[in-house]
């Protein structure tokens, strides 16, 4: 392989622009350039020494930071088209995407649809471009850190003049450098605690050098949040699953592999009051009407030790018991239960009177667990109630007469009962659904008159385990910590060398250049050396 | 309890007329350079910015004394988050003026915040309880972060724009003036639409309108400002009131557009009326103000902010906001679009920070990079709560 | 040259390693609608359910006979229509084939008064804490496993079905011997 050696005796890699040690230009470019290009302190990229193969040439490619911008660049535009219309995730979800878009928004919606806008995130080609960011990250850090850490290592005190010469802030002065002056500057630069080393009558004064890793560091970071987004597609690392639960009933908990159960003990919503809360809310509760002060669910948690197949039956024993509010899961194991979603008042069960229609008496009350019928429901002194049939969504009739269901909800309960009466001891067929009545065998006696409903709401909890979140936490606190290091303290130096009788000053930073002269300004006050000129003024 | 909050919109209210003074007293302090160490502010400088910080904490004042009365942080809705973002601007204003001492900053910042706050009494003002999804401190911590690092980014805006006012060629009209000329005319539609609103609603518009929503159920929306354009299938049910022009399908969401129309309607006349009277582009005006200051100068502000304000943007509008939406949403990331815009936000400064380091990109172009940068951040405060409807539309 | 040798390995390991999981993650994520769901090919996951009757159904107790698996409820029209044919070939294949119906959680009265109405002999077990529904992931009503008398999932069909299908079907389980 290549080296270049550098006439001061360093043996460089092949590619290096500055000679690592002592500084000097080694390319024909860098020799005529008037400023020195000081970005990775010219050492030799590595993925510019080779270009052979195609493996290099793929390294090469996700190593150039203008591909790394592009990436960038393209995974921002793209993902503000997903922002022009909701997400497939978003829309209403009883209504199927192929329609709605089209529906709602047109021939642009149809449109949108069409090119898979409406699931853009989860699409293959925008994936990709996060994967290709990830690689980036992971070769062009590579490929600059290993170099820049050689660079400022081997770094050396006595800087080349010419290496100077080419800094931005740079002064030359025919004079040679005085003991008490570089005292005075040995201290102040103490003060303003740089490091200082000195060989062969040349000082070289640094400071936070370590701000140079931050954007290693944050990168770092990015790589494995990226890599913990990854794994979330790993069997057992994530589950995320919908539990609608009725006040009272006790469910096995989906994604625990049956061995927690639920129960809803309660569920609340809250509003805020006028006259109860604070009085300055009371504007805003008179603009908007109701403002939601609490969804809660009062839940308890079960184990089920006989934690046998599904549907054998479970032998609970309470764990826990938790109001989960919004903003207050219900956390066991890696598990967190969310209040996210709720129906008011689902009916649950309705009381009738069985009641001569005539005389208007009443016979004593059935009451119908919408959930758990009865056969018969006996009231005594030879009045009965049969139930016949039970449609909890009335959808009609067929044409054969029978009546019909259209799903499993009560949501607009009917009956079928036969009134049993010592006047008609073979009874009497009534249909009831809610506010009509109907006598399919001829006109009756009795009638069942509705006298009372009973309902609960339906509380909705969201049951997320994430085992990628910590590493999701980690990847993100090492790179707020790259960042900060990065942004926060400025990688300074200031090289002072006497040769062939005349003074060489010249400083150097990686960003906040006027920070740098307002220092330099105040180290060399009263002495005789030259304060350095900053060379890039526009 | 509200006496407290009248106490605030007081402080509110001292605060405004405190920056108003302060950009004027920036306006003659303007003669002096950028300074270094040991040299001092001239007196107009010095009472500028003493008369600014005495804003902010007039301000400071009203966002306690509105947390105390409220019994949390006054940032739960857009009026509170915007005027808490135009004090942050003012904030890291003071932050910067300290470190570069540079009075022009000022002239720029302060109308700019003020324009904010003026734009953020425009909504609803009154003090709202909080809804079950914004129980929780990391309102405070998550909000106040974001606004904190988007009001740093800010002044790098105004450093960028400045640098652009002073540098672009205003002799000859090139695209470069156009492109500035623009973003002039988006400052003074702000604001139109600022003095649009309040001229309406001093003279107490009213007009209610029947309409079918984009469920396709009846609906009624009250316009504020007369209808250029009207809900879909929209009747006009209150008397005397302006029929509108256009109906727009049930989708577009009329009385924001009616709005926005209304808001460059008077943009371009508030725009034509200067060009006529002064015969100059916007820019060409502002130029002999920014005449004294270094462009290098502006040119390390702009990214010495960038730099401040990226960390802070993003652990507030990123991290904070993700561990947050954990615990209230049950995933710390959903795409909705604020969030996507955040993630843009910050794609688009950590673009901007790699074209500066690898590409060397500084001076202009990385004055326009800020530019648009804040038209981003602008973007998600405004257009992403207003029109793109989400999670975060509390307002 | 040996230095440069050794770069390369280094690098197509490193591309190679990244490659794979970016494969990986395409690949997870176009699998995602499907993952988890039960296919043909598969054991059919065991469950216990009571009947009507108070018996105990254990699934891996059918071994050795193919067992037609049906989740149905009162209310689907398509669950009402096949229910006949399966009474009819129920009996016809006793022995070979067993049928097992699973009603999704609805109460007694309504499963009981169903099966008098339709005349049905062949267990119906109601999953009330809808936990084997959960299991078998079940949709659209009625949906129909067939399964192999070594207890795997020979085909899933989520569709009513006429009496000439369920004959296929039946066949299609039936021990060999």
């Amino acid at each position: 392989m290549g080296k270049v050696k550098c006439e001061c005796g360093h043996v460089n890699p092949r590619g290096t622009i500055l000679c690592e040690s002592c500084g000097r230009a080694l390319t024909e470019e860098a020799k005529k350039e008037n400023l020195v290009d000081m970005r990775y302190e010219g050492s030799a990229r590595r993925s510019q020494t080779y270009n052979k193969t195609i493996i290099d040439k793929v390294w090469n490619f996700f190593s150039s930071v203008k591909v790394g911008i592009w990436i960038i660049v393209l995974i921002l535009v793209a993902a503000s088209f997903g922002t022009i219309l909701p997400q497939e995730f978003y829309i209403p979800s009883n209504i199927p995407a192929e329609t709605y878009y089209e529906d709602v928004y047109g021939t642009f919606g149809k449109f949108y649809y069409m090119i898979g806008f409406h699931d853009l995130y989860n699409s293959v080609w925008f994936i990709a471009l996060i994967a290709a960011l990830g690689v980036s990250l992971v070769i062009a850090s590579l490929d600059r850190v290993i170099p820049l850490y050689r660079a400022l290592k081997t770094q050396r005190v006595d800087r080349h003049e010419s290496f100077m010469k080419k800094q931005r802030l740079f002064a030359e002065q025919k004079a040679s450098l005085q003991a008490s002056d570089l005292e005075k500057v040995r201290e102040e630069l103490k003060k303003k605690r740089y490091k200082i080393r000195e060989e062969n009558g040349a000082l070289l004064a640094e400071k936070n050098r370590f701000t140079r890793w931050g954007p290693y560091v944050n990168h770092v970071g990015l790589i494995i949040f990226l890599f913990g987004a990854m794994l979330r597609s790993v069997q057992g690392m994530y589950i995320d699953e919908l539990l609608w639960i009725r006040e009272g009933e006790t469910l096995q908990i989906p994604g625990t592999d049956g061995e927690y159960y639920v129960k809803n003990d309660g569920f609340t919503l809250e509003n805020y009051k006028q006259g109860e809360d604070l009085e300055v809310f009371n504007e805003a509760i008179d603009r908007v009407g109701t403002v939601a002060k609490n969804y809660q669910t009062d839940a308890i948690l079960y184990r089920d030790e006989n934690n046998d197949l599904p549907g054998a039956e479970p032998e609970l024993t309470e764990v826990l018991h938790d109001d989960i509010q919004v903003n207050q899961p219900m956390k066991f194991e890696s598990f967190a239960v969310y209040q996210t979603s709720y129906r008011q008042d689902e009916m649950k069960a309705m009381h009738f009177a069985l009641t001569n229609k005539e005389t208007g008496e009443e016979f004593g009350e059935v009451v119908v667990d919408l959930f758990n019928q009865q056969e018969t429901y006996d009231l005594g002194n030879g009045y009965k109630v049969e139930l016949l049939g039970y449609y909890p969504d009335f959808d009609g009739f067929t044409k054969e007469g029978e009546p019909t269901s259209r799903s499993p909800l009560p949501n607009k309960p009917a009956f079928l009962f036969n009134m049993i009466s010592p006047e008609k001891p073979d009874g009497e067929v009534s249909f009831v659904e809610i506010q009509n009545t109907m006598e399919p065998l001829g006109e009756t006696m009795y009638k069942m008159k509705f006298k009372n409903l009973e309902t609960r709401d339906v509380s909705a909890l969201t049951i997320r385990k994430d085992l990628t979140l910590p590493i999701l936490g980690i990847g993100g606190i090492i790179f707020m910590i790259g960042v900060i290091q990065g942004s926060y303290w400025n990688h300074r130096r200031i090289w002072i060398r006497e040769k062939d009788g005349h003074i060489y000053i010249a400083g150097h930073t990686n960003k906040n250049w006027h920070g740098l002269k307002r220092e330099i300004h105040a180290v060399l006050d009263g002495t005789a050396i030259p304060e350095p000129e900053d060379r890039q003024k526009d | 309890m509200s006496e407290l909050a009248g106490i605030s919109s007081a402080l509110l209210y001292a605060a405004f007329i405190l920056y108003l003074v302060g950009t004027f007293l920036f306006g003659g302090s303007i003669r002096q350079k950028g300074l270094r160490d040991g040299d001092q502010l001239n007196r107009w400088g010095k009472l500028a910015i003493t008369v600014t910080i005495i804003g902010f904490i007039a301000q400071l004042g009203y966002f306690i004394t509105r947390w105390a009365a409220a019994g949390h942080a006054p940032v739960s809705n857009l009026f509170e988050f915007t005027t808490f973002f135009g004090m942050m601007v003012i904030g890291a204003f003071i932050l910067i003026f300290f470190i570069y001492k540079t009075a022009v900053l000022g002239l720029f910042a302060l109308p700019i915040a003020i324009i904010i706050i003026a734009y953020a009494s425009m909504f609803p003002r009154e003090i709202s309880p909080l809804i079950p999804a914004l129980q929780s401190d990391w309102l405070h911590i998550h909000v106040t972060t974001a606004a904190a690092g988007q009001g740093i980014l800010a002044i790098s805006f105004i450093a960028g724009i400045i640098y652009l006012v002073k540098n672009i060629d205003q002799s000859i009209s090139t695209k470069k003036t156009k492109w500035l000329e623009a973003v002039m005319f988006l400052i003074v539609s702000v604001v139109g639409f600022i003095l649009i609103t309040t001229g309406f609603a001093l003279s107490d518009y009213k007009a209610e309108f029947e309409y079918v929503n984009k469920e396709d159920a009846a609906a009624v929306q009250e316009f504020n400002v007369p209808a250029l354009v009207g809900p879909n299938e929209g009747v006009l049910i209150t008397d005397g009131k302006m029929n509108p022009i256009v109906e727009m399908p049930a989708f577009i969401n009329a009385k924001k557009l009616n709005t926005v129309l209304w808001s460059l309607g008077a943009g371009v006349i508030l725009y034509v009326l200067i060009r006529l009277i002064t015969r100059k582009r916007v820019a060409a005006l502002l130029q002999p103000l920014v005449r004294n200051v270094s462009s290098d100068l502006l040119d390390e502000i702009s990214y010495r902010s960038v730099l401040i304000g990226f960390p802070v943007f993003t652990l507030g509008a990123l991290i904070f906001a993700m561990i947050w939406a954990q615990i209230a949403w049950t995933r710390f990331w959903g795409w909705d679009p604020k969030e996507v815009w955040a993630l843009i936000t910050f794609l688009f400064y950590a673009a901007f920070l790699h074209l500066r380091l690898s590409k060397g990109w500084h001076g202009e172009r990385s004055a326009w990079l800020a530019v648009i940068g804040f038209g981003i951040i602008m973007f998600n405060l405004v257009a992403v709560n207003l029109v793109i409807a989400g999670l975060h539309s509390y307002a | 040259m040996d230095k440069k040798k050794k770069r390369l390995y280094m690098r197509t390991a490193i591309l190679a390693i990244l490659a794979g999981l970016v494969v990986y993650t395409l690949y997870t994520n176009l699998t995602r609608e499907s993952r988890g769901n039960l296919e043909a090919g598969d054991q059919a996951p065991d469950f216990v359910l009571t009947d009507l009757d108070g018996e105990q159904h254990r699934l891996s107790d059918y071994e050795g006979k193919g067992v037609f698996l049906n989740f149905w409820g009162t209310w689907c029209e398509p669950c009402k229509k096949e229910m006949p044919y399966m009474e009819k070939l129920a009996k016809e294949y006793e022995g070979q084939v067993e049928v097992l119906a699973v009603n999704v959680g609805e109460s007694n009265f309504q499963v009981k008064n169903f099966a008098e109405q339709y005349g049905l002999t062949f267990p119906i077990a109601i999953d009330k804490g809808k936990e084997v529904q959960e299991t078998y992931g079940i949709n659209p009503l009625p949906t129909t496993f067939m399964i192999l008398p070594d207890g795997t999932i020979d085909q899933i069909v989520t569709a009513g079905l006429t009496e000439e299908q369920i004959r296929a079907l039946f066949e299609s389980v039936k021990p060999s011997s």
